[in-house]
């Protein structure tokens, strides 16, 4: 190809006098820039604490964070499941941007399908039951998606809100999937008890090691939930795994791209109608994924479990976090799931609180906490700090 | 139908037809917005797309990249009909477009914009994605060379990390003219690029228009500006309530009384004004 001159405008003077190229660096949030731009073991010591104080979380017991009236274990694995879904409903509702309004749907046929084959009808192994769940669970997604997302926007909400109703209703009225009374005797994951872990007791600023107060690593029992909790971060580093090598390709930028303008995504080569599927049928399969720890968390489900407000307050996660953004939606959902636990006086109070904490939201931080992109103004300050920083001239024409 | 003749000239440049549209017709409820409309663009030139407003040139556009089906008639690109194939399917031929209101990734990157058009010709699926396999690194090398190439072409190498809707409107025409060249088409179809440019960039993008046709495509261009029209392209086509009145080489359509009389107390003074500068 012939290499053209470049066009003699404002812009490309401003290029020749800096010919330093900007850096690849769209997937990056200030603060998570800041952190790519440490050096490599800097960084990779930072990330290395980070996980290790995550997963020691529930042995640490630190005072304001601890939840007083249930095990912290069992709060940490709940909001660990939040997590999840978010970041699952996140590829759907974040980045193609079709808004699935029936989420508790996939959530629950996750759920069922490790109840209803590892107990009620079946006795087959957890080892088994999870993939089997996320397979069942994604060709469930395919199937709703397929004939739904042909058609537009606001047809989809409406369509996935009746599914979400419609698979709670069909396991209520089916004995076959333990009707209204539910299913007992979900396995729990498999244990092995390999060494046991004292946690911390706190008196004022020390602390020290309760050895009256221990976690068997690994048992999965009824009294003692970290172990969960261990299990669904585990995942969750995984599906952030995932989530970052889609985001960062040919697919992640197709969603996107699909999210922005549809019709201008598929004159441009954009494939829509498989993508918006794909979308879809990801998403069903984290939502699948966590449905089917939790049952086995709970060891029962009835359909109550999976109540429609269920999946607004998942919504609600990904949109408060700023729908878009893994870490904002990872914020929102920690938010949804833990503020209720944490303060559970409130908990009666907790629609009001949550309706009006939307409310302010919405007039303030529109895109959500931790929006996916940095705002213009927040980049330029970024730009200028950076060049100074660095000592050259990089900072950008301000006028845009 | 009452078709004026139109003398045949020897066109500023041969080449055989990449495009055809043959007798196509499309109907909006009771409004004729093509009508049987015939036209050829030639391999390597620059064919002019005029007309009143409302005339059917963006409906022609539509026609040619999928968004509508003709009525009746067909549509042939490189000797193939189009018939039923799906838009991507059309972009994957080697046609590309912008549109006339801009609509860009507003909330990527203008790098990510363009990267979107590499994608077109990509494999990549979601394997590929999750184990980084030699075939997603390889596009995404291929893309990011071809995207940051076309960049450059198009004056915008630094504002590749720009969000798109941050850009200066002058700076949105010319990422969707990247958008579409990173698709690497044969055929590049420009609906008024020069819509809101001032002299200067209007004449700015006369110049780019011919280097895109340097670089072996061809063009079709929609455009209001009979200067810069008349001044870039090869031969010209004229619609008028959805059916071609004139087509030729710039100097003929200039001086065709049909012409004339289509946009009489429209834009007379323009096309006046225009004559005089030529
Ligand atoms: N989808 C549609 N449904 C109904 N009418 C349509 C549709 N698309 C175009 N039209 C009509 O077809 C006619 C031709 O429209 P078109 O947009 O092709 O004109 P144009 O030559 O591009 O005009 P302009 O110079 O204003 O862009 C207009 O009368 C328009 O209202
Ligand atoms: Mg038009």
């Amino acid at each position: 190809m012939t290499q053209g001159k470049a066009s003699p405008d404002t812009e490309s003077a401003v290029a020749r006098t800096t010919p330093k190229s900007p850096r690849l660096g769209w997937d990056r949030g200030a603060l998570s820039r800041r952190v790519t731009n440490l050096p490599k073991p800097a960084k990779w010591t930072l990330i290395g604490v980070l996980v290790v104080l995550l997963y020691l979380l529930p042995l640490l017991e630190i005072p304001i964070l601890s939840t007083p009236d249930t095990d912290f274990g069992a709060v940490l694995f709940t909001v660990a499941s939040y997590v999840l879904v978010a970041l699952g409903l996140n590829v759907v509702l974040g980045y193609a941007g079709l808004l699935d309004l029936g989420y508790v749907g996939f959530y629950a046929v996750g759920a069922y399908t490790v109840a209803v084959l590892g107990s009620l009808q079946a006795q087959l192994s957890w080892w088994l039951l999870i993939p089997l769940a996320v397979v069942i669970t994604t060709i469930s997604g395919v199937l709703l998606g397929a004939p739904t997302l042909r058609v537009r926007g606001d047809y989809l909400a409406i369509v996935t809100l009746g599914f979400g109703e419609i698979i709670r209703l069909t396991a209520l009225n089916t004995e076959w999937l333990g009707a209204a009374k539910g299913i007992t005797g979900v396995p729990r994951p498999p244990s092995v008890e390999l060494f046991e872990l004292p946690h911390l007791q706190w008196e004022g600023a020390t602390a020290v090691i309760d050895l009256d107060d221990k976690t068997k690593f690994l048992v999965f029992g009824v009294a003692d939930q970290a172990p969960y909790y261990w299990l669904a971060l585990t995942v969750i580093f995984i599906v952030l795994g995932a989530d970052r090598m889609l985001r960062l390709s040919r697919v992640g930028r197709a969603w996107e791209a699909t999210r922005e303008d549809e019709d201008a995504a598929e004159l441009m080569g954009v494939p829509t109608f498989k993508f918006k599927l794909l979308a879809f049928a990801s998403g069903a399969f984290i939502g699948g994924l966590s449905g089917a720890l939790f049952a086995s968390r709970q060891g029962f489900i009835n359909p109550e479990s999976f109540q429609l407000l269920l999946s607004i307050l998942f919504v609600a996660a990904v949109v408060v976090g700023g729908a878009g953004n893994r870490w904002g939606v990872i914020m929102g959902a920690i938010v949804v799931a833990y503020l209720p636990e944490r303060f559970r006086g409130f908990e009666e109070w907790r629609l009001l609180v949550f309706g009006m904490a939307l409310l302010i939201l919405a007039n303030f931080r529109p895109q959500g906490l931790i929006p996916p992109r940095r705002t213009r103004r927040a980049q330029a300050v970024d730009e200028q700090l950076d060049a100074l920083e660095e000592g050259t001239d990089r900072v950008r024409d301000p006028r845009g | 139908m009452s078709e004026i003749p139109v003398a045949e000239q020897p066109a500023a440049r041969e080449g055989a037809a990449l495009l055809s549209v043959d007798d196509v017709s499309i109907q909006f409820g009771g409004l004729k917005a093509l009508d049987h409309v015939s036209f050829d663009v030639r391999e390597g030139e620059i064919l002019g797309l005029i007309g009143p407003n409302g005339a059917g040139k963006t409906t022609c556009f539509n026609v040619m990249t999928g968004v509508y089906q003709p009525t009746s008639g067909e549509v042939r690109f490189a000797g193939s009909p189009l018939g039923r194939r799906k838009r991507f399917a059309i972009t994957r031929l080697g046609i590309a477009r912008t549109f006339q209101n801009i609509r860009l990734f507003g909330n990527m990157t203008a790098l990510e914009n363009v990267l979107v058009g590499a994608d077109a010709h990509h494999r990549t699926n979601v394997i590929d994605a999750l184990i980084r396999s030699p075939r997603h690194r390889r596009e995404e090398r291929e893309g990011e060379e071809t995207a940051r190439e076309v960049m450059k072409f198009l004056g915008l190498e630094r504002r590749a990390d720009e969000l798109a809707r941050n850009l200066s409107y002058g700076e949105q025409r010319r990422l969707e003219i990247a958008r579409a060249m990173a698709t690497k088409p044969r055929l590049l179809c420009l609906d008024e690029p020069a819509a809101g440019f001032n002299p200067a960039e209007k004449a700015q993008l006369m110049d780019l228009i011919r280097r895109i046709r340097d670089r072996g495509l061809t063009v079709l261009l929609i455009e209001h500006d009979m200067g810069l029209v008349m001044g870039v392209s090869d031969r010209v086509a004229v619609l008028e309530f959805g059916r071609k009145i004139a087509e030729g080489v710039p100097a003929d359509v200039r001086n065709d009384p049909a012409v004339i009389a289509a946009y009489l107390g429209t834009e007379v003074d323009d096309l006046d004004d225009e004559e005089a500068n030529l």
